[in-house]
Order: structure tokens, then C-alpha cells, then sequence
């Protein structure tokens, strides 16, 4: 172990009790077939603390109606707690106004909405969007689709070997036809940080908007939006201890006054005819129907836990995790770690000579070790690598050190089965 | 490894160690390639049909242990079968890895290819083990291309997320 390592456990440990934190977890208890389980595949999805399960359950015993709807108490109480989970959002990311955060159902509609709102209304023929390498395949296909429609070009940011952005290509592929840039906070196939506050403020002082994929970084390290100066800024409940079905579409709110709605229906209008219809103020104008108001609840739930640990004290603990699963993989014999960018999240992905990554992933979970094995749907980054797929490795705050030992006894018994 | 219910037996590691009838076959009358989109494995399947006789067959490819040896085990039982036989097998082999026959109470033509019947309960690696099936049914019926993605695929059954 090294002398780095040694001393970033302490401070960890004084800051963090692990134990009492996985106590609030009663997935986290279970066996699998004889196994405790290992669950290292929090940037598919995280766990849920009692705490959100309970919010959940008052919620849905003593506080259900539909919202912005009735004049009676229900109905009253429910838009009250759905509107307070959205000031929480917005405090969680430093949002100046609440009315910047537009409830969708995770990152995946929140960039959809981004384009059809945004996009599809100011980006034409000729027009050039700018993403990377290292995207989600939510980040590509909606600004793809958007490109065959109008005419529109994707250009991409490349990565070196490291997975790391080149920045100068980044700077390169700017020019008078650029209109947009999507790009993701932290890369969900090999944690690589990507240095966004530089590069939004390349985009901004081009007059280009922006659009960071967050589903990665917002569980993991305090984000504050107003800082970072990006337009749009998306992410996930359901990877943040919150429940499925829910997310969050920051954008600025003269940006979203700008935009057309992405959806028509209720909720979001202020009167419609047959002859006319006028939309909503912002952020409902991008709400039609019923929300998932349970969930969005929810979220709000997973937030206030997520503050109350200290998102500063939930990114130390998890790099200690990382430092401490890297080290022990580079010793293994046939291991080999893809992503090693200077500045990461707690994901590793990594290959086994001689092992396909579907083989790794089911000896794996014999052990009671659950790990994402596959493309990660981020097919380019995996043919940048020229690898079919990895196996994938991604840590959350109640992991533990002797966790990520399961994880290396894993492999070596994954190893000695195709040695 | 000693668990009985383990998918990865002797028999499978070897055939992915050593897969059998690997590689080109120099003026194959039919052949196929098969891929599965969702974890990037994919394999061609090449024969040579005499008459109704499967005369030589090879397969080579990118895959994980469990394709592979299925793909291996496959070629060194379909070789010198008639087409029919041949799609008789695919037909139980399929049968098998999705749990609509049971082997220890229906007849089949499997014989050691029963050593897949665990991939039932890995519903994610279903497809793995089908895919060169699937693909030599493809080359059979000289079919270009196959995945297990197509949509009138009767295997297809989502996975997930991918």
C-alpha cells in the first residue's frame, strides 16, 4: 500500500463512518445465493437509503393527488412538497432560480428536451454541433437525429490514450458554423473528469451554448452551475440515491424562455383554443401531464441525504476507494486498466487477458460481486480503445475497502478458472 | 472449477482453450456472420455442403468463452449431419438455452451440448451460447447476414439496458 494511500484512509475515516452510512441501506444486507452482496455498479444505478424509501412511503400514504390541479388539501399538500423538491434541486446545484430546473425522466429525456426544445428550433442546415469521444450514447443519438433532420454536422472532440479530451482539437473544431456543444462531465465508460469550466468557457466567449451530460458527476462531486456558466446541465435521480423515472434539465432561464415546449398537454399551457394555444411560464411550460411527483419527492429526499453527508466528504471517500482499487488491479498479473485520465471518478474499467468481459461479469456475480460488463453504451469510446467491451467497476460512497478486496478475489478466481 | 451449476465446466473452458474447427474454409458453398450488438461478440460460420451433407464447417470470430465453445462444440457435432439433422439441433439447442425443453425428460439429438443447459438461469448469456447457431442456420439457409437484434428474430428477447 502506498504512503499516499496511508494517508488518505484517516482522513476518510475521521470524516466518514462507513458502517452507519450502510446501515441506511437495506439493500446493502442482502445475500446472494449464500454471498453478501458486492454491489459495484453505482454509475448504472445507485441504492436507496431508508431514509428516501420512507419519504417515498409518506409520500404515497398521506400526501398523494395530482398537482397544480384542485383547490383541495391533497392537492394542495402534493404541489407543495414537489415544488420544495425542485428548490432543492436548485440549491443542490447552486441554480439561481428554481424555475431553471425542469423536472424529465432522467438525463436521457432531459438532453432529448434539450434538443427538441432548444435545438430544433435554432440549429439548421450547415450548422455544426460539437461533441466527444467519451459520450453516453444519450449524448450522440438525440443530436444525431437532430443532424439528419436539418441538415446539421456532428463534429468530435478525440481523446488520447489516456481517455482524456485533447483540448486544442476541441479548440480546433470551433468555427462560425459552430452552434452547440454537448459534452459529458464525467465519462460513464472510464471516469475520466473532463475539464468543463475551461471548456464551456471556450464555447461561451464564441457565443456557443453548451450542454453538460451530469448523469455521472452530479452523484459524486459538488456541482454548482452558475459556476461552471454551462446552458444546460442534465442529470439522473435514479444514480443519485433517488428513485427510477426521474431527473433534472438545468438551463438558463432566458434560454428556456427562448425555447419551444418539447411536449403538449396539460400543465403546460395557460389557455388553449381550437384557434390558439399559450404556453406556460417556465419551468412548467416543459412539464405536460402528471409528473412522476413521487419520485420527483423522492429525489428531493436523496438530496437533502446527499447534503447532509457532504458531497466535498462523499468525493474523498470515494477517490480513497478508487486510489485503493487502482493500486491493487495494476499488481494483478493480466489486468489492464482502461481510462487512467490524470483526473477521474470512482469508475474502473478494465480487461483481463484472455477473458471476455461477459465471462468476467458472470464469475464475477458467482461471487456475489455485481460489476457492468459490455459497451457501457459508449460504443466510440470502446472503438477507440478497440475493445468489443470492459468490465466496468464503479464505486459509490457506502463501498468499502474489503469490497473492493472482493472485487480482487474475484478476479483472481475468474483468472484460475481460464488459466 | 467443482460447482456442478457453474457454466464454465472443463468441457467449456477447452473448447474455448482449443476451439475446434477454427479458422477459413477455402470455397465454403454457404456462409453466414453473426454478431450480437449488445455485447460486440460477433463470428462467421462457413460450410461445405455435398448433396445434403454437411461436409466441412469452420467458424472463427470475437466472442466470449461461452459463444466460443458453443460455436467449437457445435461445428464438431453438426459436421457429416444432413441439413435437416443440423437444423434439428439448432432447433433443440434453442430449445434448451431458453428453458422450453427439459433435457432430462424430453429426447433429443444434444448429446454433450446438455453441458449449455445452465445458460437458462443467465438470461443475459442466452444469447451468447445461441449466437453460432443461430448463425450456422443463417449460412444453411444462405442468409447473409444474422443478429440476434433482427426483428423477426424468435430468439430476440430484450436484455436491457445495454
Amino acid at each position: 500500500m502506498s504512503a499516499r494511500l496511508g494517508a488518505l484512509q484517516p482522513r476518510s475515516a475521521a470524516a466518514f463512518d462507513v458502517e452507519r452510512i450502510r446501515a441506511d441501506f437495506p439493500i446493502l444486507k442482502l445475500r446472494l445465493e449464500g454471498k453478501p452482496l458486492v454491489y459495484l455498479d453505482n454509475a448504472a444505478s445507485s441504492q436507496m437509503p431508508q431514509q428516501v424509501i420512507d419519504r417515498l412511503l409518506r409520500y404515497q400514504t398521506s400526501q398523494h393527488a395530482n398537482i397544480h390541479r384542485a383547490v383541495h388539501t391533497l392537492s394542495e399538500v402534493a404541489t407543495a412538497e414537489y415544488e420544495e423538491a425542485r428548490r432543492k434541486l436548485a440549491r443542490f446545484v447552486n441554480a439561481r432560480e428554481e424555475r431553471e430546473l425542469i423536472f424529465t425522466s432522467g438525463t436521457t429525456e432531459a438532453i432529448n428536451l434539450a434538443m427538441h426544445g432548444y435545438g430544433r428550433k435554432f440549429i439548421g442546415a450547415g450548422d455544426e454541433i460539437i461533441l466527444t469521444t467519451l459520450e453516453h450514447h444519450s449524448n450522440i443519438v438525440p443530436w444525431q437525429m437532430l443532424a439528419q433532420e436539418k441538415g446539421a454536422r456532428i463534429r468530435v472532440v478525440p481523446i488520447n490514450d489516456a481517455g482524456e479530451l485533447l483540448l486544442d482539437e476541441y479548440e480546433k473544431l470551433f468555427n462560425e458554423r459552430t452552434q452547440f456543444v454537448g459534452l459529458s462531465h464525467v465519462s460513464n465508460a472510464l471516469g475520466s473528469v473532463n475539464p468543463v469550466k475551461q471548456m464551456i468557457a471556450y464555447a461561451r466567449a464564441r457565443g456557443v451554448p453548451v450542454l453538460v451530460d451530469g448523469a455521472q458527476a452530479a452523484p459524486h462531486m459538488k456541482v454548482d452551475v452558475q459556476d461552471l456558466d454551462c446552458d444546460f446541465y442534465a442529470f439522473s435521480g435514479h444514480k443519485l440515491c433517488g428513485p427510477t423515472g426521474i431527473g433534472i434539465l438545468y438551463g438558463k432561464a432566458a434560454l428556456l424562455e427562448r425555447m419551444q415546449p418539447f411536449k403538449g398537454g396539460g400543465d403546460m399551457i395557460l389557455s388553449v383554443t381550437f384557434e390558439k394555444t399559450t404556453y406556460n411560464v417556465i419551468p412548467q411550460k416543459f412539464e405536460a401531464g402528471t409528473p412522476p411527483i413521487a419520485a420527483a419527492i423522492g429525489l428531493g429526499a436523496a438530496v437533502d441525504y446527499l447534503s447532509a453527508i457532504g458531497m466535498d466528504a462523499i468525493a474523498v471517500q470515494e477517490h480513497g476507494l478508487l486510489e485503493y482499487a487502482t493500486e491493487q488491479l495494476q499488481q494483478l498479473p493480466g489486468v489492464r486498466i482502461v481510462g487512467t485520465a490524470r483526473d477521474k471518478a470512482a469508475v474502473l474499467s478494465f480487461v483481463l487477458d484472455g477473458v471476455h468481459p461477459h465471462d468476467v461479469g458472470t464469475l464475477l456475480n458467482q461471487d456475489g460481486v455485481a460489476v457492468r460488463t459490455g459497451h457501457h453504451c459508449a460504443q466510440p469510446v470502446m472503438q477507440r480503445f478497440k475493445l468489443p467491451a470492459t468490465s466496468r467497476a464503479s464505486f459509490a460512497f457506502y463501498n468499502t475497502l474489503a469490497e473492493v478486496d472482493a472485487l480482487v478475489a474475484g478476479i483472481r478466481n475468474v483468472q484460475r478458472v481460464f488459466c | 472449477m467443482a460447482d456442478p451449476k457453474s457454466l464454465y465446466q472443463e468441457v467449456i473452458l477447452d473448447h474455448n482453450r482449443k476451439p475446434r474447427n477454427y479458422g477459413e474454409l477455402a470455397q465454403a458453398s454457404h456462409k453466414a456472420e453473426g454478431h450480437n450488438p449488445l455485447c460486440g461478440d460477433h463470428l462467421s460460420v462457413a460450410l461445405n455442403l455435398e448433396g445434403e451433407n454437411i461436409a466441412a464447417i469452420a467458424f472463427q470470430g470475437e466472442s466470449c468463452a461461452i459463444c466460443k465453445a458453443s460455436a467449437s462444440m457445435m461445428t464438431a457435432n453438426v459436421k457429416g449431419k444432413t441439413r435437416q439433422d443440423a437444423e434439428t439441433m439448432i432447433q433443440e439447442f434453442r430449445d434448451m438455452a431458453t428453458g422450453h425443453i427439459d433435457i432430462g425428460k424430453q429426447a433429443h439429438h444434444l448429446g454433450r451440448l446438455t453441458v449449455f443447459a445452465g445458460v437458462r438461469d443467465l438470461p443475459t448469456r442466452v444469447k451468447c451460447a445461441i449466437l453460432p447457431w443461430h448463425t450456422l442456420h443463417a449460412a444453411l439457409n444462405s442468409s447473409a447476414q444474422t443478429s440476434t437484434e433482427s426483428e423477426n428474430d424468435p430468439m430476440h428477447a430484450p436484455i436491457g439496458d445495454a
